[in-house]
């Protein structure tokens, strides 16, 4: 048997790969296929049992009601706030983590980072309901209840962004810890000033790490449909309607032909993001 | 190159199969019947005798209706069931009736206790079985305005036991809300004092709310049942619920949420169950609630057994105990709402309270719609018009919540 494998060096490649390539293809690929065929499906609207006929009807709806283009655009722009807050608080503390912390706080940092992702998301979004409640703590700090954002869409980025900051820091650390304290002294050392320096010598690196992030924190954002039950007041993102076509309404076929809003959008992303050569640089 | 060339091939030829194994199969059911649109009920045996316990049983319900001591030491209905029959009760609380038909299509439950607007689809979907009341000792006792009625029996045959019924009430802050709300009005108001305290229940079902209003407000649209819509009275209703998404704050169908947004004070105003009343107040919330006096949409429940039960008899004994005298009214009481089982009422805590939620007055509840799903058929019988069907209801609310 060994022999014969090692003769075959083909049959070894297969016998390695065809348990990973099966996950990949029948349990990954195989769900994306399920959801696109069956977007293209009805529901008996009495009963709820699928109706397997083919009709683009589902698209026709989703295309011509505005209320699903407004959803979009709302958890577009909630994904893309939540990841630009993430941006702006990441940077600063990747760069002190990873350039100005001894090595031994570093080590503090990166557990003090992680911990928030060992409570349930459950948990913290519930914490986060009570902390923005009407007379919480939030309401108190802002001086009474009532000041306070409340439910709503903007408590909503907030939450968001708690949540998924960890995902932001990381590869921002990570990225920046490969950065040599070598080129940044020789850099200094050839009279660049602070500012060049950081152009020249830690965007590179830093910007790469920021796409990685941002693709996190955007495709969490922006499937995300439980925070916004939360805390979101009376708002709906693509999540929840998904969630309601499906636990609600019971027509698995539209909350299928609604998933591939963000389906498309993500794809949009990351080509965007590879243009830009970052995915190279992961 | 050649190498991901493969891979899609393999990838395209898995979409195949798996588009191929969707196609085939479940060509049955077009044969016209006796139920609405002509759908007949699909051919399912109901059990025959009774045997023993298989030790557990999985149930579906609404909050409120399997009380084990956890809430409160005090309400407990399920722990003698589960010593006398040796049946584990798993429960899953829902929050839609929409919610439980999903839930009962997976065949992982036995028991659910359905509304009118779940029971109807459930049966014609294929997901619940007839009921032997042969088995059920306690079934005689029901009242008999609450048997073989349309939304819980098909040409004389009970697809379950009915378990209890009541309305849905108008809740609010008695120290925010002044002076006290007597009508549906006081969640309609476009110029609400209480903007963005107001709270609505989460469900397409609402949409009935809406036009229940508009039965005494508006007479001219000629609404005759808040289930049976046509395209104009459709239209209004969802016009009034679209002037009142500006004034809400946040939909509820999740009772805990509900309990918690009116004790903190982000909900002020809006439907509520008699149970998230009770609940409230024991968390020391200053609410109040009431039927308002255009009535009000409400349930009448049914426990209803799955198609699909793994465990079938543990599932009528549960039905058994559900609908015995004492059980009964202990949930009633919690739930608050009236017994189905006329015994029932010896047995409550407080004597008077079969009276007060008018257990065994039908003239009461003709002021009280049940939840009903509606379907392009009108159910007030108008046959020169279609009426819109719970599909065009769930994109509506949808549209609605924007």
């Amino acid at each position: 048997m060994r022999s014969f494998l090692h003769r075959h060096p083909g049959v070894r490649l297969a016998g390695l790969l065809s348990a990973p390539l099966l996950w990949l293809v029948v349990a990954y690929l195989g769900a994306l296929a399920v959801l696109l065929v069956s977007a293209f499906w009805a529901v008996n609207t009495f009963t709820g049992e699928v109706v397997r006929e083919f009709s683009l009807q589902n698209f026709r709806t989703i295309l011509t009601e505005d209320v699903y283009r407004n959803v979009t655009l709302r958890s577009v722009g909630v994904a893309a706030a939540v990841t630009v807050i993430c941006v702006v608080l990441a940077v600063p503390m990747a760069l002190y983590m990873a350039k100005v912390a001894s090595p031994r706080s570093r080590h503090w940092l990166v557990i003090a980072i992680l911990t928030p992702l060992w409570a349930s998301y459950l948990v913290k979004a519930y914490a986060w309901r009570v902390l923005l409640a009407n007379g919480g703590p939030v309401d108190w700090l802002l001086g009474g209840p009532g000041r306070g954002p409340g439910y709503g869409l903007f408590a909503t980025i907030i939450v968001l962004s708690y949540l998924w900051l960890p995902y932001m820091i990381l590869p921002i650390y990570a990225g920046l810890e490969r950065l040599p304290d070598s080129l940044l002294e020789a850099s200094a050392d050839l009279g660049a000033r602070g500012s060049r320096t950081f152009r020249a010598i830690v965007l590179p690196i830093l910007v790469p790490s920021i796409f990685a992030g941002s693709i996190f924190t955007f495709s969490l954002s922006l499937g995300d449909y439980i925070t916004v039950q939360i805390v979101g007041g009376k708002t709906q993102l693509i999540g929840n309607l998904v969630y309601a076509n499906i636990g609600a309404a019971n027509n698995l076929p539209f909350a299928a032909a609604l998933a591939v809003i963000p389906v498309l959008i993500m794809v949009i992303y990351l080509v965007a993001v590879r243009r830009s050569g970052a995915l190279e640089e992961l | 190159m050649r190498h991901k060339g493969k891979a899609l091939a393999a990838a395209m030829a898995a979409g195949v199969l798996i588009l191929a194994a969707g196609c085939s199969g479940n060509d049955s059911g077009n044969e016209a019947g006796s139920g609405p649109g002509g759908l007949s009920v699909p051919k399912i045996d109901k059990m025959a005798t009774l045997g023993t316990g298989e030790g557990t049983v999985n149930v579906i319900a609404w909050a409120g209706y399997v009380e084990d001591g956890s809430t409160d030491p005090k309400v407990d209905w399920v722990s003698d069931f589960e010593k006398e029959t040796g049946c584990k009760v798993n429960s899953k609380v829902a929050g839609t009736s929409d919610e439980m038909v999903s839930l009962m299509k997976t065949g992982e439950y036995d028991v659910v206790s359905a509304s009118g607007d779940a029971s109807l689809r459930l049966i014609y979907g294929g997901d619940v079985a007839p009921v032997n009341t042969d088995l059920i000792p306690n079934y005689k006792d029901v009242f008999e305005g609450l048997k073989n009625k349309q939304w819980n029996s098909v040409d004389g045959q009970p697809y379950g036991v009915p378990h209890g019924r009541g309305a849905n009430l108008l809740m609010y802050r008695t120290d925010v809300v002044k002076p006290a709300p007597t009508s549906w009005a006081a969640v309609f108001d476009a110029n609400s004092p209480y903007q963005g305290k107001i709270t609505a229940y989460d469900s397409p079902i609402y949409i009935a709310d809406a036009a229940l209003y508009l039965m005494t407000t508006q007479p001219d649209l000629g609404i005759k049942n808040p289930y049976a819509l046509d395209d104009t009275q459709f239209k209004a209703a969802t016009d009034l619920l679209t002037a009142q998404n500006k004034m809400i704050g946040e939909y509820w169908s999740d009772y805990t949420k509900e309990v918690q947004a009116f004790k903190a004070g982000n909900s002020v105003l809006g439907t509520t169950w008699q149970v998230i009343t009770n609940l409230a107040q024991a968390d020391k919330a200053p609410v109040e609630a009431f039927l308002p006096n255009e009535g009000a949409t409400g349930w009448s429940d049914t426990w209803m057994i799955s198609s699909k039960s793994k465990h079938p008899n543990c599932a009528y004994m549960w039905m058994n105990h559900i609908i015995s005298p004492k059980s009964n009214a202990a949930v009633a009481e919690w739930f608050g709402e009236a017994p189905a089982n006329k015994l029932a009422c010896q047995q409550t805590a407080d004597k008077n309270f079969c009276a007060t939620y008018h257990a065994d007055d039908e003239a009461y509840y003709q002021k009280v719609w049940y939840w009903t799903t509606p379907i392009a058929q009108c159910l007030d019988g108008r046959t020169n018009v279609t009426c819109k069907d719970y599909s065009a209801w769930t994109q509506a609310w949808t549209t609605i919540k924007g």
